[in-house]
């Protein structure tokens, strides 16, 4: 069995268990948030041993090269001595609070200012740190040409560490730290005939809400199908603004769709399902897909199935920490 | 002579065209599909490459061993010799749609063949 050795812990780390459970089960966790490799919020550095490539997937290589790895999905293959990263490893931003609205009971817009040198593509994500130990990850909806505040859409999680907090508690004015923009899906440039399908179930709406004005203000041409999905309609928002949007532009078709309750207002049916039945052939499409984890796998599968390319299928599955 | 083969059937550039049309068939092949249902399609689209870069002959650092534990539990699943038969099947379809030539199919299926033993843990 490999052992781990972190502070004065050495830690017997148990066929098919991860770096960072085994670490758990000796009481001294590095903090965690996304536990699939996504976040980063878990990074560590290994001084002795090597950790395996596959805890380094999405690591720039500068810190490949140092050792970091991620122990949410580092499975040793030998011993290892680990440590805390440097701070300089993962760079963290102050952020103030300069706007809360609460769009509906289930999502909150919040806008932050930031410094300059806070650099995102809209689409990527950051995490929001509550304190030093517990952060959570959220996707950025804004477009830095249209503002220069960053914007995060909330989903309230009943009983959730911190979306509840920052429901509750977090108010104008307040300081908070985050991390550095991190994510794959966003807008790509030379893609502007593509047609682009966007799909997203509850606040999975964030970052399409940043792509689809990416891909607008970049003058795109192709038709842009923007499926937006919840169960229930307090889950459905921005829609009167989509909906203004669309009307601007004669490319863009938006789509509000509820899977529970029907009313007249939305399309009755589930996002994906609807998207897929609609446009059953995605071939030379590109496809973006945000928000629930199961969703988004399984409509990977199906769009890849349909037609587009593997490498044309943008996702973020809002994967959470299971408890 | 196996670089050789790799080389002839075009490289990586081989690889990347072939894994769309690869994944698309075993995905779509009712006999091997459920062998694919819970794997993730993004690291899964590595682990083609891998296969495919592989089965062409070309440089890897997989080790038999690897293999027969990357297996196991498929193997543990009811992973048989039919199953394997199928995924040479649908590699070679897929390279006759790219117009490769039949005897570098058949080298192909023989580099396939190799692994046999040690993809069904026997
Ligand atoms: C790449 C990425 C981007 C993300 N972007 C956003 C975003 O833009 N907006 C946003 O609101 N969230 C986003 N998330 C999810 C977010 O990071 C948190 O997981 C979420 O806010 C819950 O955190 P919490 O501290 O409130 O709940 P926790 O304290 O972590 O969880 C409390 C309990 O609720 C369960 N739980 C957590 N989330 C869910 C869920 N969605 N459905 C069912 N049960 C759940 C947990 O398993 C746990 O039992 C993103 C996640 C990832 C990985
Ligand atoms: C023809 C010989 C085969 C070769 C050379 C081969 C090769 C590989 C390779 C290189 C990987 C990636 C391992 C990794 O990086 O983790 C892999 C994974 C996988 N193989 Fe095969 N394979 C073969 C046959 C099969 C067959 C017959 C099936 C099932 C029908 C199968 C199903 C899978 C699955 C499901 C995975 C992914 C496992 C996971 O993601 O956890 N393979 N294979
Ligand atoms: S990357 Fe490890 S917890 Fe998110």
């Amino acid at each position: 069995m490999p052992i781990i050795e972190f502070d004065e812990n050495r830690c017997d780390c148990n066929p098919g268990e991860t770096l960072l459970e085994c670490l758990d089960r000796y009481n001294c966790p590095p903090p965690s948030s996304c536990q699939s490799g996504l976040c980063h919020t878990c990074l560590m550095r290994c001084v002795k041993g090597t950790p395996p490539e596959s805890a380094q997937n999405g690591l720039k290589d500068s810190l490949v090269k140092q050792g970091y790895f991620l122990p949410c999905v580092c499975y040793p293959e030998g011993d290892m001595k680990v440590v805390m990263p440097d701070d300089a490893a993962a760079p963290h931003t102050s952020a103030k609070l300069i706007e809360k609205t609460i769009l509906t009971p289930a999502i909150a817009r919040l806008r932050f200012a930031v410094d300059e040198d806070f650099s995102y593509i809209p689409g990527q994500y950051t995490n929001i740190f509550k304190s030093d130990e517990v952060a959570r990850t959220y996707s950025i909806a804004s477009v830095p040409v249209l503002g220069d505040y960053i914007e995060f859409h909330i989903e309230k999680i009943s009983g959730g560490i911190v979306s509840e907090w920052i429901f509750n508690t977090l108010k104008e004015g307040d300081e908070l730290q985050i991390s550095e923009a991190l994510g794959e899906c966003f807008y790509q440039a030379g893609e502007e005939e593509n047609n682009l399908l966007m799909i997203a179930t509850g606040s999975g709406f964030a970052p399409i809400y940043g792509i689809v004005r990416d891909a607008l203000n970049q003058g795109h041409t192709g038709e842009i199908h923007v499926y937006q999905g919840a169960g229930m309609a307090e889950k459905l928002y921005l829609v009167d603004e989509m909906k203004i949007l669309a009307e601007k532009h004669e490319n863009l078709f938006y789509h509000p769709c509820l899977s529970r309750d029907a009313t007249e207002d939305f399309e009755s049916g589930r996002a994906n399902e609807l998207a897929l039945t609609e446009h059953a052939d995605l071939k030379n499409w590109t496809v973006y897909l945000c928000g629930h984890p199961e969703m988004v796998k399984a409509t990977q599968r199906k769009a890849f199935l349909a037609g587009a390319s593997m490498k044309d299928i943008h996702s973020d599955p809002f994967e959470f920490a299971k408890t | 002579m196996s670089d050789a083969l790799f080389d002839q059937l075009g490289g990586e550039a081989a690889v990347n065209a072939a894994v769309d049309i690869f994944y698309r068939k075993v995905l779509a092949d009712d006999r091997i599909s459920r062998f694919f249902d819970g794997v993730d399609m993004e690291k899964q689209a590595a682990k083609q490459k891998a296969f495919l870069t592989m089965a062409f002959g070309g440089p890897h650092n997989y080790t038999g061993k690897d293999m027969r534990d990357g297996h196991a539990s498929l193997v543990k699943d009811g992973l048989n010799d039919s199953h394997f038969d199928a995924v040479v099947e649908n590699l070679g379809a897929t390279l006759k749609e790219l117009g490769v030539a039949d005897d570098l199919i058949g080298q192909v299926a023989a580099v396939a063949e190799t692994t046999r033993n040690d993809v069904l843990g026997k």
